[in-house]
């Protein structure tokens, strides 16, 4: 039993990043791990012995975050996810670049969003990706370049002003 | 992927931005963003905006993990959820145990664990040996009208239903039929192969937590059953464990996901 929690332990820091991208709140996100992390135990052996640990729990972990979502929308306590990304206090006081990346990904879909987090933050390959979205390869790298196109006209609306903050 | 020839194209543009090319082809690509400044300041650009992303995420990722992550503490809350649910049907099981399928509580398993998968699989086989045998009628709406059929257990069942697609094991959908259970009404959906062999998708209210798969042999008759939001599900046939299981996992995964339909 206690290789569960040496296999699993090491994936959570990664598996609260993700969340926390998603939902943009520190307990929601936590709420949503925690869930995941029950599921992955309660199926452990469910689990393809040759299978990617990491992909399966992202796996989970997004799923998990769709289905609450839309049953959350199904008994009419609809969350505006703007409205979400904006109640959350910055996480950190890392100055207006971040803020303003955060804020960019929080207008994107979440389709959008996961293919730019699990490639770009959390390295995922893409065929890693492809099997988490349950999409072909090819479709993981157009929808990587519209949603890079989608997050840098967000934040190409002051233009210059992005430009110079990087710089 | 791509040989060294093919023409520059956005997936190489992506990996370029995830710094996930390498040798010739990386060397191409870099030759064609010198040659081209516009497509240039785009991957430069995104490649900044990766950065940023990832490191605007970084101090979350840097955090310590809060206590109630802790794999013994999901794990321990998971045991207390258990002992409750023993509570619960303590009186479920001494009526089982004496009605003599007390065999089965005595293998050493968590007799809690097991309570609510054990009347799903119990339900499940009894459905399956009624119908399976059943020539003229073995399903009360066809496969022919899917979407109706779908439509009218989902409502009758109070969850979203879809029927799992199981062709690559063979087996094809050929209707379902509504039954009542302990709990309510209970939907079960027979699929057959070509040879003519049956296997059912079986599913009701059920008291009872999530659980994991449960396997039962009866005779000839196999079952995969787990509970899952409130509902017991069981995959039946004349099978055995390393055939039904890559099917059980298939229509958890099609159950699972159904739950996404609005």
């Amino acid at each position: 039993m206690d290789d569960i929690a040496t296999l699993l332990e090491p994936q959570i820091p990664a598996l609260r990043r993700y969340a926390y991208a998603l939902v943009r709140n520190h307990d929601v996100a936590d709420d949503l791990v925690q869930d995941c992390l029950e599921r992955a135990i309660a199926r452990w052996y469910l689990r393809r012995g040759d299978g990617d640990l990491r992909a399966w729990l992202f796996t989970i972990l997004r799923n998990r975050y769709i289905s609450d979502f839309r049953q959350k929308r199904r008994r009419g306590t609809e969350v505006d996810i703007d409205a979400v990304a904006l109640s959350i206090h910055p996480s950190q006081d890392d100055g207006l670049d971040t803020q303003d990346v955060l804020t960019a990904l929080d207008r994107l879909s979440e389709e959008h969003k996961t293919v730019l987090l699990l490639v770009g933050v959390e390295d995922l390959s893409y065929e890693e990706t492809a099997n988490i979205l349950g999409i072909p390869r090819g479709t993981v790298m157009s929808r990587l370049a519209r949603a890079r196109q989608s997050l840098r006209g967000l934040l190409d609306r002051g233009g210059a002003t992005w430009l110079r903050r990087v710089k | 992927m791509n040989g060294s020839r093919a023409p520059i194209g956005e997936d190489d543009l992506q990996s370029f931005v995830d710094g996930r090319l390498a040798g010739e082809r990386l060397a191409l690509v870099e030759g064609y963003l010198g040659s081209n400044p516009e497509a240039r300041t785009r991957v430069t650009l995104e490649r900044q905006q990766r950065d940023a992303l990832r490191a605007a995420l970084q101090a979350k990722f840097a955090e310590p993990v809060p206590a109630r992550l802790r794999v013994a503490a999901i794990r321990a809350a998971r045991r207390r959820s258990w002992r409750q649910r023993v509570a619960a049907v303590a009186a479920a099981l001494v009526l089982l145990v004496v009605g003599g399928a007390g065999g089965w509580f005595a293998r050493g398993q968590s007799a809690a664990s097991s309570s609510g998968t054990t009347t799903v699989t119990r339900d499940a086989v009894a459905a399956y040996r009624t119908f399976v045998v059943e020539v003229a009628h073995p399903v009360e709406v066809g496969a022919a009208q899917e979407a109706h059929l779908v439509r009218w257990l989902s409502k009758r069942l109070g969850r979203p239903l879809k029927a799992p697609d199981l062709a690559r094991f063979g087996f094809r959908l050929m209707g379902g039929r509504l039954l009542s259970a302990d709990a309510g009404a209970a939907a079960q959906l027979m699929y057959e192969t070509d040879g003519g062999r049956r296997l059912t998708v079986y599913v009701q209210a059920t008291q009872g937590g999530e659980t994991a798969f449960r396997f039962r042999q009866d005779g000839e008759t196999a079952t995969f059953a787990w509970l899952d939001q409130g509902y017991g599900f069981a995959v039946t046939a004349n099978s055995d464990r390393a055939e039904l299981l890559p099917i059980a996992e298939v229509v958890y995964q099609s159950l699972d996901g159904a739950i996404l339909q609005p």
